[in-house]
């Protein structure tokens, strides 16, 4: 190999001036961590929501789920990402399209929406999935003692349910992370944008890519952690086959 | 809203779309699902085997590709491929190499981390028996994991296969960002020769979504179809 490695380029100063090429790297990292937080609060509330009323007994409700996820599911997040970015706008009315494109951050606050609305339908997936994973007696018992269905959903199926699918959502949370790296494609600065623009400057291809691949470890190995010790701490005694997923695919 | 949508563009444009483009994405996929069960299942052979240091190995690859995005593992390997085939060839300068090859093996390498996962879950879904009995009969290992095990793994893991290679067809598109024109690299293009952004992308997601739902729909029906069988 005859490339020339030079470590210390990470604390030369960037192009812009005033942050050397690590802040660069980690002002990526912090654009990662906010586009994947914020999507990931919109994929588990809609989420939660899509995968109820698809174990519902209305039948246009469950088809209504369905289509949801069959079209998110369906079509490649980048193409998704293109939809919401730049074909969205032409067929608003013109002064909400206008409006639209000279948003600032407008890339972040498109991959926060195209990204959440994405990984719901994983998500409503999952939910569903646990909560047919439950016996139908709890149902029939919820309803028997009186509780309303959304009751019987929010007290009895749902905490159940959740619990059942932790390892799938943590998963998924991950996936959201690396995701939100297609960012790139309509001008989001995030971490693989960064060490991207980073080699474009400095020329230091593996070096910036290895500063990358270890900050997104970093993160992956704290979420992993974290995940571990929320399904510690909300496991109910007595459920031991609580750390199966609930469903294999 | 529709007022100055040109449909037209699209006509005119489907020799392209589909020949170029879509010949692409559909060879890049088969292609590289094919190597990635092949690696995927030696990386699950050797995750799964004695031998000291190779399981530790293997295990720290596929962690380390499942655990940066796709995009990511692209550019390394754009940049990387061409040393790899210098140092390979022993040639004097790094090799440059063709947009579809750097593709391949960049989608090969990826995917075989997500394959060994599959069928690491698939050669532990064998009963135990079935090894003991495959020892049993004198078998060497080659033979018990060829003609026994990975038959049956392979037949179980079908189903969920198929569906990571429909996520493959998806993530193809990702090629984009080394300016491959795949099928929605060949609609991008022609959508900003034309100035036709909002046609062009509306028919590629389409494209992909009818795609891909056939897919999964025959997915699921094969899945019901072997359920019944076994």
């Amino acid at each position: 190999m005859n490339y020339h490695w030079n470590w210390g380029i990470f604390f030369q100063l960037s192009p812009d001036g005033t942050h050397a090429y690590w802040q660069l790297l980690l002002f990526g990292a912090a654009w990662t961590l906010a586009t994947a937080l914020l999507a990931w609060a919109i994929a588990l509330a809609l989420g939660a929501v899509i995968g109820v009323i698809r174990t519902s007994p209305v039948p246009w409700l469950v088809r209504l789920g369905n289509a949801y996820v069959e079209l998110f599911r369906n079509i490649p997040l980048l193409v998704q990402m293109f939809l919401w970015y730049f074909v969205l706008p032409e067929l608003m009315p013109e002064a909400i399209g206008d409006w639209l494109k000279q948003l600032n951050n407008a890339s972040f606050y498109n991959a926060v929406i195209c990204l959440g609305l994405y990984t719901s339908a994983r998500v409503a997936e999952q939910v569903k999935a646990g909560i047919l994973s439950l016996r139908s007696g709890q149902r029939m018992a919820g309803l028997a003692m009186g509780l309303t269905l959304p009751q019987t959903y929010r007290y009895v199926l749902l905490p159940m349910a959740f619990r059942i699918i932790l390892p799938p959502l943590s998963s998924e949370f991950l996936n959201i992370i690396k995701n939100s790296s297609v960012a790139l494609t309509i001008g989001l600065v995030e971490l693989t944008a960064a060490a991207r623009s980073m080699q474009e400057f400095s020329f230091q291809v593996f070096e910036a890519f290895t500063g990358a691949t270890i900050i997104y470890i970093i993160i992956n190995i704290i979420v992993v952690n974290g995940m571990r010790w929320l399904e510690r701490r909300v496991a109910v005694p007595g459920f031991i086959s609580m750390g199966q997923p609930a469903a294999a695919h | 809203m529709f007022s100055n949508i040109d449909w037209d563009v699209i006509i005119r444009s489907l020799p392209y779309l589909f020949l170029d483009g879509m010949r692409f994405t559909i060879m890049l996929t088969l292609m590289a699902t094919t190597g990635g069960i092949v690696i995927g299942t030696l990386l699950a052979l050797a995750r799964l085997s004695d031998i000291p240091g190779l399981s530790q190995v293997a295990g720290a690859y596929v962690n380390l590709i499942r655990s940066i995005p796709l995009v990511l593992v692209i550019f390394w390997f754009y940049f990387l491929v061409p040393y790899i085939g210098q140092w390979f060839t022993g040639a004097a300068r790094p090799i440059q190499v063709g947009a579809f090859l750097s593709a391949l093996v960049t989608f090969t390498l990826f995917e075989a981390a997500y394959f060994c996962e599959i069928m690491r879950a698939g050669i532990q879904s064998i009963p135990r028996g079935q090894i003991q009995a495959a020892q049993a009969l004198g078998m060497t290992y080659r033979q018990q994991m060829t003609e026994v095990i990975l038959p049956q793994a392979f037949r179980n893991m079908v189903p969920v296969l198929l569906t990571q290679t429909i996520i493959l067809f998806q993530d193809t598109s990702l090629v984009y960002v080394i300016s491959v024109t795949d099928f929605l690299g060949a609609a991008s293009k022609i959508a900003q020769r034309d100035g036709r952004l909002v046609e062009m992308y509306l028919f590629a997601a389409i494209v992909y979504f009818f795609i891909s739902l056939t897919a999964s729909h025959w997915v699921r029906r094969l899945q019901q179809r072997i359920a019944i069988i076994r």
